[in-house]
C-alpha cells in the first residue's frame, strides 16, 4: 500500500510532464521543421520527425541578407549586447550604493523619479530620442542603442538597491572607521558583494539586448549593421521566395545563445525575478 | 561640520550623477520636447510648424485608424493580462508543491517567456496559426472547424493575446515567491476547522498573495499596452487584417517612421503616457479595497 504523499506524486508527474511538454511544443515543432525541406514543412505539420532530415535550411539560412551572413549578425549582436550590458550593469551598481547607502538631500525625490521611469513606456520617448540623435548624427552608428545603456537602468538600479540593503550596515561603519573612503567603500566591499545581483542584472540585460527590436530597426539600415534581430526581420518581409526552412533554422540559431544562458543562469533569473517583485 | 554635511551630500550627487544626466538628457527633455512637437506639424526633414490642437483634433476626429487602435489595444489589454495572470496563477499553485524535482518542470515551464519576446518565436507563432498550420490541425482533429488567422480581425487579434498568455513565466516566478511566503500552518488550521479547497484558496491563498497580485496587474498592465514586436512581426508590420492587430504603439510606430508625422506621432505618446499613468494611479487607489497587507498594524 503507498503512501499518501507516494500517491499523490504518481498522479502529480504525469499531469505536470504532459502540461509541460504541451507548454514546449510550439519551440520544439519550430527546432524539428528546420530540419525538414521547405516544401514539408506544413504538409507534414502533425508530425514532428523530419523525413528526411536536412541541414540544407541552415546552410542556405546561415548565407543571409545583401551579402552579408548571419555570422556578420551574430558579431554585430554581440559588440551591441556587451557595451551595452557592461555599461548599463556597472553604472547601475554604482547610482544604486549611491540611493541604498548615502544620506542625502533630496535623496527620496530623486529616487522616486528612478521608480517613476521604470514604468515609462519605452514608446513615450522614442519620437523625440530618434529626432535628438539623428541631430546628433548618430544614425547608422549603435550609439543610440548603447549610449543611454552607460547611465543606469532604473530596473537594475532597483534590483541592486534591493541586494545592497540585504548587506549589514556594520561592515560600512568598520570600513569608514578604518579610514576607507565612500568610493573605496563602493570599489572594494559593497561591489564584490553585490556580485550573485550583478550577475542577474548581467542576464537580463543579456536578454533585453539580444532581443531588441526597435532599437536596431530605428537606428541601424545597412544590412552590414544588422542584428540577429533586425536580419530575422527581413528575412520574413522577403518571405514570398517562401523559403520557410531557412527563416525556421536562423530562428532557431538566434533562440540558443538565449536557451544555453538561460540553462547555465536560471538559478539567477528565478531569484531576479522572485526578490525584484516581492521586496518592492 | 558643516563642511563634511556638505561634502557628504555631494558624494551621493556623485554617485547617482550619470542618473540624474541620463534622466534629463535621454528622458525628460525628450518627453518635454514631444510635448511641444505634439502641437506642431513636423516631417524631420523641414522645421516644426506651429499647429496648436491640429493635431489632436485630427487624431479624435479625423482619423478612424486613431479609435480602432484604441479599441484593439484595449480589447488586448482587457484580455490578455488577466487570462495571463489567471494562468500564471494556476500553474504557479501547481508548481508550490513539496516533491523533487519541481525545479526542473519550473524551468521548462518558464523557457518559452524568456524567448518569447523576440523576433523568432513571433515568427514561430505566425506559422502555427497559418491556414494549414498545427493549431488549426489540432482544431480539426478535436472537430471543430479550422479557422482563418489571418483572415480575420478577432481571430487575428486572438492569435496575440494567446501568445500573451503563453508568455505567463514572470507572473507565475513572482506568484510563486508569494506562495512560498505564506505560512503551512495557515492552511492547517483551516483545514482543521473544517474549510475546504475551495474556501482555503479565497480566504487565505487570495487576500495573502493580493500585494503580488497588485504589483504583478500593474507590471502587466504597463507591458501590454507597450507591445510591440508581436504585432508587427506577425501582421508584417501593417496591423491587419482590416487593423484588426493594429496595436497602439504598432500604429504610434507607424505614424513617426513610416509616415513621418512626427507632430502626430508625439501627441499619440502623450496620450499614451496619460493613459498609462492615469491607470496605474487608479489601481493603486482602488488597491485599499482589495489588496491586504498582513502588517497593518506596523505601516
Amino acid at each position: 500500500m503507498l503512501s499518501k504523499s507516494a500517491r499523490k506524486s504518481l498522479l502529480y508527474h504525469p499531469l505536470v510532464t504532459v502540461f509541460t511538454i504541451l507548454m514546449l511544443y510550439p519551440v520544439i515543432w519550430l527546432i524539428m521543421s528546420s530540419f525538414k525541406p521547405s516544401n514539408l514543412i506544413f504538409a507534414t505539420a502533425d508530425s514532428l520527425i523530419p523525413k528526411p532530415w536536412i541541414w540544407d535550411n541552415y546552410a542556405i539560412g546561415w548565407k543571409g541578407i545583401g551579402g552579408y551572413t548571419f555570422g556578420t549578425f551574430i558579431g554585430n549582436t554581440f559588440v551591441i549586447v556587451a557595451l551595452a550590458t557592461v555599461g548599463a550593469v556597472f553604472s547601475s551598481a554604482f547610482i544604486a550604493f549611491g540611493f541604498a547607502r548615502l544620506q542625502f538631500f533630496g535623496r527620496s525625490f530623486w529616487f522616486a523619479v528612478m521608480m517613476a521611469t521604470l514604468m515609462l513606456p519605452f514608446e513615450v520617448v522614442m519620437v523625440p530620442q530618434y529626432i535628438l540623435f539623428s541631430q546628433l548624427g548618430w544614425i547608422n552608428t549603435i550609439l543610440p542603442i548603447v549610449v543611454p545603456a552607460w547611465f543606469g537602468q532604473a530596473f537594475f538600479i532597483f534590483l541592486i538597491m534591493q541586494f545592497i540593503r540585504t548587506i549589514p550596515t556594520e561592515l560600512d561603519e568598520a570600513a569608514i572607521i578604518d579610514g576607507c573612503g565612500r568610493f573605496q567603500l563602493f570599489a572594494r566591499i559593497i561591489l564584490p558583494l553585490t556580485m550573485p545581483a550583478l550577475a542577474t542584472a548581467t542576464i537580463f540585460s543579456f536578454y533585453w539586448r539580444w532581443e531588441d527590436l526597435l532599437g536596431p530597426l530605428l537606428y541601424l539600415n545597412r544590412p552590414k549593421q544588422y542584428t540577429v534581430s533586425l536580419a530575422l526581420k527581413m528575412f520574413l518581409d522577403n518571405e514570398t521566395i517562401s523559403n520557410w526552412g531557412a527563416m525556421f533554422a536562423m530562428s532557431v540559431v538566434s533562440l540558443v545563445p538565449v536557451v544555453v544562458v538561460f540553462f547555465l543562469a536560471q538559478k539567477y533569473i528565478v531569484e531576479g525575478i522572485s526578490t525584484s517583485g516581492l521586496k518592492a | 561640520m558643516k563642511a563634511r554635511q556638505l561634502r557628504n551630500h555631494l558624494t551621493g550627487y556623485v554617485f547617482i550623477s550619470p542618473f540624474i544626466i541620463g534622466f534629463l538628457a535621454f528622458t525628460f527633455i525628450p518627453i518635454c520636447a514631444s510635448l511641444v512637437l505634439s502641437f506642431t506639424d513636423y516631417n524631420l526633414f523641414s522645421p516644426p510648424r506651429w499647429a496648436g490642437l491640429d493635431n489632436f483634433q485630427n487624431l479624435f476626429s479625423q482619423d478612424t485608424k486613431y479609435w480602432k487602435s484604441v479599441r484593439v489595444t484595449l480589447t488586448y489589454v482587457l484580455f490578455a493580462v488577466p487570462l495571463r495572470l489567471i494562468f500564471a496563477l494556476l500553474v504557479a499553485m501547481l508548481l508550490n508543491v513539496p516533491f523533487r524535482g519541481i525545479f526542473v518542470y519550473r524551468t521548462l515551464i518558464y523557457l518559452p517567456s524568456i524567448i518569447g519576446g523576440s523576433v523568432a518565436v513571433a515568427i514561430m507563432w505566425r506559422n502555427l496559426f497559418g491556414n494549414e498550420g498545427i493549431i488549426n490541425l489540432g482544431l480539426v482533429f478535436l472537430g471543430f472547424d479550422p479557422v482563418r488567422w489571418f483572415g480575420n480581425p478577432t481571430a487575428a487579434l486572438w492569435m496575440l493575446i494567446l501568445l500573451a498568455v503563453w508568455q505567463f513565466g514572470s507572473s507565475m516566478l513572482i506568484f510563486l515567491a508569494g506562495l512560498k511566503n505564506i505560512p503551512a500552518t495557515y492552511y492547517e488550521a483551516a483545514s482543521v476547522d473544517g474549510a475546504g479547497p475551495l474556501r482555503r484558496f479565497f480566504r487565505i491563498t487570495l487576500p495573502l498573495l493580493s500585494p503580488v497580485i497588485l504589483f504583478n496587474l500593474i507590471m502587466q498592465t504597463i507591458a501590454a499596452f507597450i507591445t510591440f514586436i508581436p504585432a508587427y512581426i506577425i501582421t508584417k508590420g501593417e496591423g491587419g487584417p482590416l487593423d484588426g492587430t493594429l496595436l497602439y504603439p504598432l500604429y504610434l510606430f507607424r505614424k513617426g517612421f513610416v509616415f513621418y508625422h512626427m507632430g502626430e506621432a508625439s501627441a499619440m505618446a502623450w496620450i499614451l503616457l496619460m493613459v498609462v499613468a492615469l491607470l496605474t494611479a487608479l489601481l493603486f487607489a482602488t488597491s485599499r479595497f482589495w489588496v491586504y497587507y498582513e502588517s497593518k498594524g506596523g505601516s
